[in-house]
């Protein structure tokens, strides 16, 4: 691991009083919140998903384990797990789960391409108290939408949306990712939002997962992100951003929130298989601290991986500590650098004054760029593939061929959307 | 709010009787605490450990200033902490205790 972490000091002194941002660097006893990807298995195939999701890994915790996360949870007092996947909603047991944290004080937020919210689960949503719907969208008209998540998503999010707020559910979510070919309808997705009585949440695209392969073509431009950056000037008090775009602060007005890149501070990751990575966007072994399952849990893991303990100090050296902006942006995201191939001390490649782009460009030609060790996307076609990538949409009527095996079958087989 | 026994959330009376909100948990951290809504599910952050007992003891004392001297905070610092139970009181963290009958 220390081979790229940034050079820190060795177990410096956390200081006593001063601001939260400088003791959140030292970490805490356990997560503010955390991620927790119940299942690799997904209808869609997005050409982003920060997860590669797709198919089901045979190893996922079962029910037992996953209460047994939660009992934990509980008892290191983590009030609320942001859940995820894959799609999460496909477990069979995910809406016991979801009673099971709830009944223990772990509040959950979770996120859904909205696949399973029928009039029924909307209504039983809307009368459950300490839960959070995410509906992910990533355009605000279907054209832009489904060409990055797929034919008929913007449809089903939408008819989430629709039994959402017919149901009475309040404070529910419009979950949305940044990118080039979205950002210029944030004015759009508010009206949409408003529409359902919705609340928007914007996040950063990261090159992570899929996400590596299509970040060339996606990730906001420069003027892109000054633009971004002037209207969350203009609406942040009005829109969520899990303070995912502390780097822009580096243009001046530090954003509302937390500017600080959290990975195994304050946040952590846990995948379906129960593997602790720093961040959501950090699938990849040199990030990876340990697994629930073994001895002494998810809270051995937390409190004493070598790994965590390693991103527990500030950044000291490197070329960004020298930088007049480094104090507004610490330095950007860690799972940025590390997927396209930049130094972890150095530059985010989005580094709004442009130190980024000149690191992009100084990369040694013959560079491998880190890929993860795990990939769980589908291997065959799916229903409604995205057609960013210029491959032939899938007729959504086609009948699916026989799955090769167990895990090929998409785990909403046969059901009928609509 | 305009009901002379709701006191509103903004006006922090140091000389009442106050507690931690029923609804909220503190969760202890090495520079003073997590505090966490249940109910708005906002979350807020203690700077101190004294802070921390002091919020901890507030239902043991007749006023929220008395808890400031039995916790030991000096003078000099007492306006500083005011200013920190008035935002944990405006944020619902911590809530005026109904007048109780003592003995």
């Amino acid at each position: 691991m220390t081979a790229v972490l940034p050079s820190r000091p060795a177990a410096p002194e956390r200081p006593t009083g001063g601001r939260l941002v400088d003791q959140f660097e030292y970490g805490l006893d356990a997560p503010i919140c955390l991620t927790w990807e119940l299942t690799y298995a997904c209808n869609l195939a997005c050409v982003h998903c920060l997860s590669s999701s797709g198919r089901r890994d045979p190893r996922e915790l079962t029910t037992a384990e996953a209460e047994g996360v939660i009992d934990e949870l509980q008892r290191m007092q983590v009030f609320y797990v942001n859940v995820g996947g894959g799609e999460p909603t496909v477990r069979p047991d995910f809406w016991h789960l979801l009673d099971y944290a709830i009944g223990h004080d772990v509040g959950v937020k979770f996120s859904t391409n909205g696949v399973k919210l029928d009039r029924a689960r909307a209504e039983q949503l809307a009368a459950t108290d300490y839960v959070d719907v995410q509906i992910s969208l990533d355009g605000a008209t279907a054209e832009v939408n489904d060409r990055v998540r797929g034919t008929g998503s913007f449809a089903t999010a939408t008819k989430a949306l629709e039994n959402l707020a017919e149901a009475g559910m309040k404070d529910f979510k419009v979950s949305v990712v940044v990118t080039r070919e979205n950002v210029s309808q944030l004015d759009d997705f508010r009206t949409l939002t408003d529409r359902y009585g919705a609340q928007l949440r914007i996040t950063r695209f990261r090159p992570s997962g899929r996400g590596a392969d299509v970040w060339d073509q996606l990730h906001p431009t420069q003027a892109q992100q000054r633009e971004l950056y002037a209207w969350l000037l203009a609406n942040g008090d009005r829109v969520l951003t899990g303070d995912s775009f502390f780097h822009l602060s580096a243009y001046g007005q530090a954003l509302p929130g937390l500017n600080l890149c959290g990975a195994g501070r304050v946040v952590c990751l846990i995948d379906p298989v129960g593997d602790v990575y720093a961040c959501p966007f950090a699938i990849h072994e040199q990030f990876l601290a340990g697994n629930v399952r073994s001895e002494g849990g998810f809270q051995r893991v937390w409190q004493q991986s070598e790994l965590f303990a390693e991103l527990r100090s500030p950044q000291t050296g490197g070329a960004c500590t020298r930088c007049a902006h480094f104090d507004a942006c610490r330095g950007g995201c860690m799972a940025a650098k590390f997927f396209t191939g930049l130094p972890l001390d150095g530059p985010d490649p989005e580094c709004v004054q442009g130190y980024g782009e000149t690191a992009l460009a100084a990369r040694d030609l013959d560079l491998v760029k880190p890929k993860s060790h795990l990939d769980h996307s589908h291997t065959g076609p799916v229903r409604g593939q995205p057609t960013l990538l210029g491959m032939p949409a899938v007729p959504a009527a086609s009948t699916p061929a026989p799955p090769a095996r167990i895990c090929d079958e998409s785990p909403l087989a046969g059901l009928q959307l609509g | 709010m305009t009901t002379p026994t709701a006191p509103a959330a903004d006006l922090f009376d140091p000389d009442l009787p106050w507690r931690r909100a029923r609804s909220v948990a503190l969760r202890p951290e090495p520079f003073g605490a997590l505090v966490y809504h249940f109910g708005n599910r906002k979350l807020s952050f203690l700077k101190s450990r004294t802070l921390v007992t002091v919020v901890e003891t507030l239902a043991d004392h007749p006023s929220a200033t008395a808890t400031l001297v039995a916790c030991g905070v000096p003078e000099a610092q007492r306006p500083a902490y005011v200013k920190a139970l008035a935002d944990l009181a405006r944020s619902q963290m911590i809530e005026r205790r109904p007048e109780e009958v003592r003995a």
